[in-house]
């Protein structure tokens, strides 16, 4: 049984003919190119494009800025360089895109169901989508998702996994249903304690008994009027990087509560035991750690409310400006469950700060924006440097925060360089 | 008469034949639970002969990567694409950096929960090329900004 790598002459045939193949697009010519015959080819939609065709291009792929750093073509993962995140509402082509599994293939809305079931539910229910978007009342609410490893690249020593540096969020416009009502609909016992989501894409592995991801929030984050069983993202169906038909959204924990192409949702007694609930995954040390520590699984806890952070958003980093000129400057600022109540910038390495002005969130868990303009004392070199203070007081640190195994939390202040003359 | 010879001929072969299918039933199944691995998306180290790779897949850039994967060429990378790139692209490799432990907890990490395979002798030729070519380098509690593009800001 000796499996070999993609040197299988005819996989290098395909993937030379991927590209002939979109401009051709007759059957004959998928035939041709695939080298064997297509069986049940009349029943092949018209537009349908054979995975193997599928253009491997990502920003084709996803639709998605070319200015979008790749981090990893299996599983995808995407990040957006911070000036592509000027606009207050995320469009979707200047959206992240972080997986930890395959994406799933034929979605079929006309099928699909969300079922509610677990140890701390009355009755286990099955919906239809049109079920669930007709029978409970539509909300829409500005939601931030920020990746928990957001800016594990700056840690020492290094972190495995995803090398994201500062462009791992997002604030989108979210538009579904509340899963309160849902769980109201369903009747939930007092003992429970968390919920669990999960969702249709496959493990690395392709092994189907394995799920890439199944996290979930407390019970007490689920019951929030801001957490939704979203169908729309900006107005339009979600894309399928993002979870289409549906995503569970929690804004203001790490994104990977919210559970994209969710098709089930289990009601817990115990915290939610799915792939990457348990340690190490998303959990940072119970108590601070010196660098590089070995830390056993029991001493690893689960991370909830993101911290307080802050993006430039305007201008891109390497702007040149004349002497005697201001430099607008804007971004914004988001604090996990919290909200920001101050954002100040520095042009001399933290020695001052000079306060922004700060618009209010548009709801909960939405970022808020900021600016301000500047001057510079004489020509030179300058960061830019940004930091945001919670509601409860804590600001963002200047260093790179408490390591930890995992290499999340990362919320030191984003900075830009600018010369000036 | 003959009708019941051919009878009873007919039923001794129609026992002998699930006799049969049952031994190999009985047989297949001790083989399968002796090699459990055999009919399992989980299989057994990759071995990889150099000219097996096509031309056009082993070139190597004047820097010294491997174009196709972004490994740096040095010895075992193939091991690498083998053994890795069934479930992760090479990216997951070439964006770390870890010294030999590190590495090695990756692998037993993935031998653990995510399907990874005995590694056998290749493991430490796998260790010795990351720990060599993907090792830690310290750039202080924030590094210096790198990469800025400089431009003329326009109003």
């Amino acid at each position: 049984m000796k499996k070999h790598i993609a040197s299988n002459p005819s996989i290098k045939q395909a993937s030379n003919g991927r590209r002939n193949f979109l401009k051709k697009s007759s059957l004959a010519a998928l035939a041709a190119s695939l080298g064997f015959e297509i069986v049940h080819a009349a029943k092949l939609p018209s537009n349908y494009v054979p995975l193997a065709f599928q253009d491997s291009d990502p920003f084709k792929l996803f639709n998605k800025n070319k200015e979008l750093i790749v981090l990893n073509n299996k599983p995808w993962n995407l990040e957006t360089p911070p000036h592509l995140l000027d606009d207050k509402i995320t469009p979707a082509d200047k959206m992240f895109v972080r997986n930890n599994g395959l994406i799933p293939e034929n979605v079929d809305v006309n099928t699909w169901t969300l079922t509610v079931d677990g140890e701390s539910v009355s009755q286990t229910k099955t919906y239809s989508l049109a079920d669930l978007k007709s029978k409970f009342k539509n909300y829409t609410y500005q939601l931030t998702l920020e990746c928990g490893g957001n800016g594990r690249s700056e840690f020492f020593p290094p972190a495995s996994g995803n090398q994201w540096k500062v462009g791992a969020v997002s604030c989108a416009n979210w538009t579904g249903i509340r899963l309160k009502d849902l769980l109201q609909d369903i009747g939930i016992k007092p003992d429970a304690v968390y919920i669990g989501y999960h969702s249709a894409d496959s493990h690395l592995s392709n092994d189907p008994n394995k799920e890439p991801i199944s996290r979930g929030v407390p019970i007490a984050k689920a019951l929030q009027d801001e957490t939704l069983i979203a169908f729309e993202m900006n107005g339009s169906p979600i894309p399928i990087a993002h979870g289409f038909p549906l995503r569970l959204v929690a804004g203001g924990f790490p994104a990977s509560a919210s559970g994209k192409w969710l098709n089930r949702i289990s009601v817990r007694n115990i915290v939610h035991d799915g792939a990457k609930m348990e340690a190490p995954s998303y959990r940072v040390p119970c108590n601070p750690v010196a660098p590089g520590t070995e830390v056993s699984n029991e001493d690893m806890c689960i991370i909830e409310s993101m911290p307080v952070k802050s993006l430039i958003t305007n201008p891109k980093s390497g702007a040149m400006i004349p002497m005697n000129k201001k430099l607008e400057v804007r971004g914004h600022a988001w604090a996990g469950e919290l909200e920001v109540k101050k954002v100040q910038v520095s042009i001399d390495f933290g020695a001052t700060w000079q306060d922004c002005q700060l618009d209010p969130p548009v709801n909960r868990l939405a970022w808020q924006h900021f600016k301000t303009s500047l001057n510079f004392p004489k020509d030179g070199y300058y960061e830019v440097w940004a930091k945001a203070t919670d509601s409860n007081g804590k600001s963002q640190p200047m260093l790179v925060p408490g390591w930890n195994p995992k290499g999340y939390l990362n919320n030191a202040c984003h900075r830009i360089a600018v010369k000036v003359g | 008469m003959d009708d019941l010879v051919k009878a009873f001929r007919l039923l001794m072969i129609g026992l002998a034949s699930i006799a049969g299918l049952l031994l190999i039933l009985v047989v297949g199944l001790f083989f399968w639970n002796q090699n459990p691995e055999i009919f399992s998306w989980e299989s057994e180290p990759i071995e990889l002969s150099e000219p097996e790779m096509l031309e056009s897949e082993s070139e190597i850039s004047d820097d010294g990567i491997h174009v196709e994967s972004g490994l740096v060429a040095d010895d075992g990378y193939q091991l690498i694409i083998a053994n890795c790139t069934k479930c992760h692209s090479a990216n997951l490799v070439t964006q770390n950096r870890g010294n030999r432990d590190y590495w090695k907890s990756l692998i037993i990490w993935m031998q653990t929960t995510q399907g990874l395979w005995e590694l056998g002798d290749s493991e430490e030729k796998i260790l010795d090329y990351l720990s060599k070519n993907y090792a830690p380098i310290q750039e202080g509690r924030r590094a210096n900004l790198s990469g800025v593009q400089w431009y003329e800001l326009e109003d």
